[in-house]
């Protein structure tokens, strides 16, 4: 960084990277208007899910990216966040008392925070027991973790079982219309950015530097006094409270909530968005989910065989572009500006 | 005598048949760096270990400045004023040499569950890791990331990276091994400056630099000490040309 020249050049990208981000920003703004004028209804509802699931790749991207800890089992949080909207809702339309009380609501000021808190909870308990593994064990105690969580869910009559539960009203806000399509489109939206702009600050600060350490060398962290236990549980915590936040905004989006969304298959999605996106990046995640439900959602209407077409493009993307989409990004813009 | 900083006392560590640490007692005592010599294999780095606390022994004690430290976890010995180098070299390699040594900062100075504010511009990591950085001679090379950094180096971002941690007594394994000689020489010159400040064991392949630097040589094959002494009295012992010196590699 000591050739004037290098120096110069820096900031330019910066700039460049930033309209960019300013330009889709502003795009994903008016998103449901374009819908409007290009006759495109069902794209706002599809934006929506991107957007949705882009939060919880992103969650998961926190602790499998930055730091390192493969973590197999977020759909458990995820899952847990939406059952929290579910079954909230259910005791509000029964009135039946959940745990002796009258807890019942469809206030979305108070569900997504209590989603947010149990999630985090659950990751605290089974993260505490699973970080005490690491490598392949810690991968397969996760996977073993979230299929209790599923199968738990499964046997649970009283919420549904197997068929899961159907939240007929989406949450409702003070003064915000949450039923309308674009509304919702907009609060998932603000939220993303909000969190996406809290996951920036969280990786450059000194709790990031610790994370970006363990994932490169935990016998260094030891060696320098770091004690990494506590810190990989934070982040696994960290990333399970937003995980969860996707749940409820799913559980919301979707007005359903089902086993489905703690079944292992879901991990994996997950886990092929980051990927696919660019492990250890910010926006990797984001990209990673938009381009994996586009491709789905396209495939899916060309042929009902879509993951044979969409398996080898994956493989193919991983193995030549060295970080996914964004080391395609990396390689591009390298080209030409060299 | 002075009363030493680190006391080993009648280590042993077997890994299966083979004897890793036999017996071993040594003692460092403040502000002398005491070499420890001995051919491949014959325990030394295991031996860096179990004063870590990465390996345990199977019985003996430690006791670093009076306190008995055997069984405290690695973070915490090197809380309490130890720090090693490695001889294959644990670095962060996505990231800067500057960055490798404000970590060690950062992590001396209590926990990091600070989430908001960017570590990168803060200044009271940043400025006392290049302090490091030069110690080590290796203030020129601190925005280079790992990755593009030569072996020699490494050995140096691995010292400076130690020193961060403000030790008492710093553990160098091999650090002139795969060095060039203008290497060796600054490697030297760096530790021949934090003589008297920090106290050191140094193990060590390298004679020229054992001789130039070493105030005591403890002389270690098959995990047991043969030999120690005052650096011309380890010269003139007869056990030790016959198992080590006279063999030497070159």
């Amino acid at each position: 960084m000591d050739d004037p020249l290098k120096r110069a050049i820096a900031p330019r990208k910066n700039v460049r990277s930033v309209l960019l981000v300013a330009l889709a920003l502003v795009v994903l703004a008016v998103l449901p208007q374009l819908a409007d004028m290009f006759e495109q209804p069902a794209m706002v509802s599809l934006a929506t899910r991107i957007i949705i699931l882009a939060i919880a790749a992103a969650s998961l991207n926190l602790a499998l990216g930055y730091c390192g800890l493969v973590s197999f089992g977020h759909a458990a949080w995820y899952g847990i966040g939406g059952y929290v909207v579910g079954i909230l809702y259910n005791h509000y339309v029964s009135g039946d008392p959940l745990f002796g009380l009258p807890l019942g609501t469809d206030q979305m000021l108070i569900t997504l925070p209590v989603a947010i808190l149990v999630s985090g909870l659950f990751a605290a308990v089974f993260g505490a027991l699973s970080l005490r593994t690491s490598g392949v064990q810690f991968i397969m105690i996760t996977l073993a973790f979230a299929q209790m969580i599923f199968f738990f869910f499964v046997a649970l009559k009283a919420y549904g079982g197997d068929d899961g539960l159907i939240v007929r009203r989406r949450n409702s806000l003070p003064l915000i219309d949450t039923r309308d399509g674009a509304t919702f489109y907009w609060i998932c939206l603000v939220i993303a950015i909000t969190w996406f702009a809290l996951l920036r600050r969280i990786v450059s600060s000194r709790f990031g530097a610790v994370l970006s350490g363990v994932r490169q060398s935990e016998r260094r962290m030891a060696a320098i006094g770091i004690s990494t236990y506590r810190y990989k549980l934070v982040v696994f915590v960290i990333s399970g409270m937003g995980a969860g936040l996707a749940g409820a905004l799913m559980a919301n989006h979707a007005r359903f909530v089902s086993p489905d969304m703690l079944h292992w298959t879901q991990s994996g999605e997950f886990m092929i968005m980051v990927i696919l996106g660019g492990a250890g990046t910010l926006l990797g995640p984001a990209a990673g989910a938009a381009v994996l439900i586009l491709l789905e959602s396209q495939l899916a209407a060309f042929t009902e065989h879509w993951q044979v077409i969409l398996g080898p493009l994956l493989v193919l993307m991983i193995l030549f572009t060295r970080g996914g989409l964004s080391g395609l990004w990396k390689l591009l813009r390298g080209g030409l500006n060299g | 005598m002075v009363e030493p900083l680190l006391r080993v006392q009648r280590l042993f560590k077997r890994f299966g048949g083979v004897s890793a640490t036999d017996d071993l007692s040594l003692d460092v005592v403040p502000g002398e760096i005491h070499a420890l010599i001995g051919p491949n294999g014959a325990g030394k780095t295991t031996f860096i270990g179990q004063l870590m606390g990465e390996i345990r022994p199977d019985s003996g004690a430690i006791r670093f400045d009076g306190a008995d430290i055997g069984a405290l976890s690695t973070p915490k010995r090197v809380r309490a004023g130890i720090a090693r180098t490695f001889q294959i070299t644990q670095l962060l390699a996505d990231q800067t040499a500057l960055d490798n040594v404000a970590l060690a900062v950062q992590a001396g100075q209590g926990h990091s569950f600070r989430f908001l504010k960017s570590a990168a511009s803060d200044a009271s990591l940043r400025a006392p890791a290049r302090e490091y950085l030069d110690a080590a001679g290796l203030g020129e090379r601190a925005d280079v990331l790992v990755s593009q950094l030569s072996h020699g180096e490494h050995k140096q971002l691995e010292l400076a990276v130690a020193l961060a941690t403000k030790p008492r007594l710093l553990l160098l394994d091999e650090p002139m091994a795969g060095l060039g000689a203008s290497e060796s020489r600054a490697m030297v010159a760096a530790l021949k400056r934090m003589k008297g400040g920090v106290s050191i064991l140094l193990v060590e392949h390298d004679m020229d630099a054992v001789f130039a630097l070493a105030d005591r040589i403890s002389v270690l094959v098959y995990g047991r000490i043969i030999a120690s002494g005052a650096p011309a009295d380890i010269q003139a012992d007869a056990q030790v040309r016959a198992a080590y010196l006279g063999e030497g590699e070159s």
